[in-house]
């Protein structure tokens, strides 16, 4: 391994603050660089690690970017057919109900082919936690516009930019799930900075703690960049998403259990 | 008053140079490297490591999981 290392005299083992989780596998990620596929990978192995659910967590993998996912998180995998991810998950939650089941879907897979088996997942309050990464865009095939395309917004199916009267508006699938009443924690974050990373790490933690109620429906939206399908550099396509999809798609929970 | 001093290691063939930990680095220690690595990335490295307070920031945002941090009081 080669690794590039500062001051020599510091890196001992009780001086360790932050090392990757034992979790993530050694794979090196397919993701495009500064993608925040990433990053959430990492957070939600480190929730899985710190709540010692390894041998408890079963995750339900999608089709899109996040295809292999079962390569870099060392726990059970199923694989689902495009945007059935909910379907399968309420079947294993209801062989094991006490295992912890997660899906983890991109826009195209969650709030495209999957809208239906989504949302009826969530009306019917499925004990699972759903983790729906949100960029706008179709990733894996090439950047073609999503339901969740912002208006205006260039994507290769859309050249002169989304023109709402021809193709709609775009989906807030948060929004709509959370109006459900099988929903019990709905939120939006993101994970492009330090302060964002760990307000989306509290939300999944939370959520995997009520998923032990047995209470309803998790859904934890993690809007993120795409810097390949927006033909930008990693730190332009943050910026750009600051500036253009966080008004659209405001941060913040959007349902909170009664306490 | 006791100064807090970090470190930061990196993984060099796991970094895809996407610039992500300098821009959030508050001190400026990141830098990205004038050499590649096997996959040709321009990888991250401690440029200025006296600089580094072990705030970990850097490893927060990684989406590769690269760099591990240590942190001292001195």
């Amino acid at each position: 391994m080669v690794e590039f290392s500062g001051i020599k005299e510091i890196i001992k083992p009780e001086n360790l603050v932050y090392k990757k989780t034992n979790i993530m596998t050694e794979n090196i990620l397919s993701y495009c660089p500064g993608c925040g596929h990433g990053t959430a990978h990492r957070i939600l192995a480190e929730i899985i690690d710190e709540e010692g659910l390894q041998s408890e967590a079963i995750g339900v993998s999608p089709v899109g970017c996040s295809v292999f996912l079962y390569y870099y998180l060392d726990i059970d995998w199923q694989e689902a057919a495009h945007g059935r991810a909910p379907a399968v998950a309420t079947a294993i939650k209801r062989l094991f109900p006490e295992k912890f089941v997660f899906t983890y879907q991109g826009d195209g897979d969650l709030a495209a082919i999957g809208t239906a088996e989504t949302i009826h997942a969530c009306n019917r309050g499925e004990n699972i936690l759903i983790i729906f990464i949100n960029n706008g865009i179709y990733g894996m095939t090439g950047g073609q516009m999503a339901p969740t395309t912002l208006p205006g917004m260039k994507s290769s199916t859309s050249p002169y930019g989304r023109d709402v009267k021809t193709m709609g508006y775009p989906l807030k699938m948060t929004d709509i799930v959370a109006s459900l009443p099988g929903s019990y924690y709905v939120t939006r974050q993101s994970v492009h900075t330090p302060a964002n990373v760990k307000k989306t790490k509290k939300a999944i933690r939370k959520a995997v703690n009520y998923q032990k109620l047995n209470k309803g429906t998790c859904l934890i939206e993690i809007v993120s960049n795409c810097p390949s399908g927006w033909k930008m550099t990693p730190v332009q396509s943050n910026k750009w998403m600051e500036e253009n999809m966080f008004p659209y798609y405001p941060l913040g929970d959007l349902k909170t259990p009664e306490e | 008053m006791a100064k807090i001093r970090g470190s930061i290691v990196v993984n060099v063939e796991r970094c895809k140079g996407c610039e992500v930990c300098m821009v959030s680095c508050p001190t400026g220690t990141i830098a990205m490297a004038k050499d590649v690595n096997g996959k040709g990335y321009n990888y991250a490295f401690p440029a200025n490591p006296e600089l580094c307070i072990g705030c970990a920031n850097c490893a927060m945002v990684c989406p590769d999981g690269v760099i591990t941090v240590y942190k001292t009081k001195i």
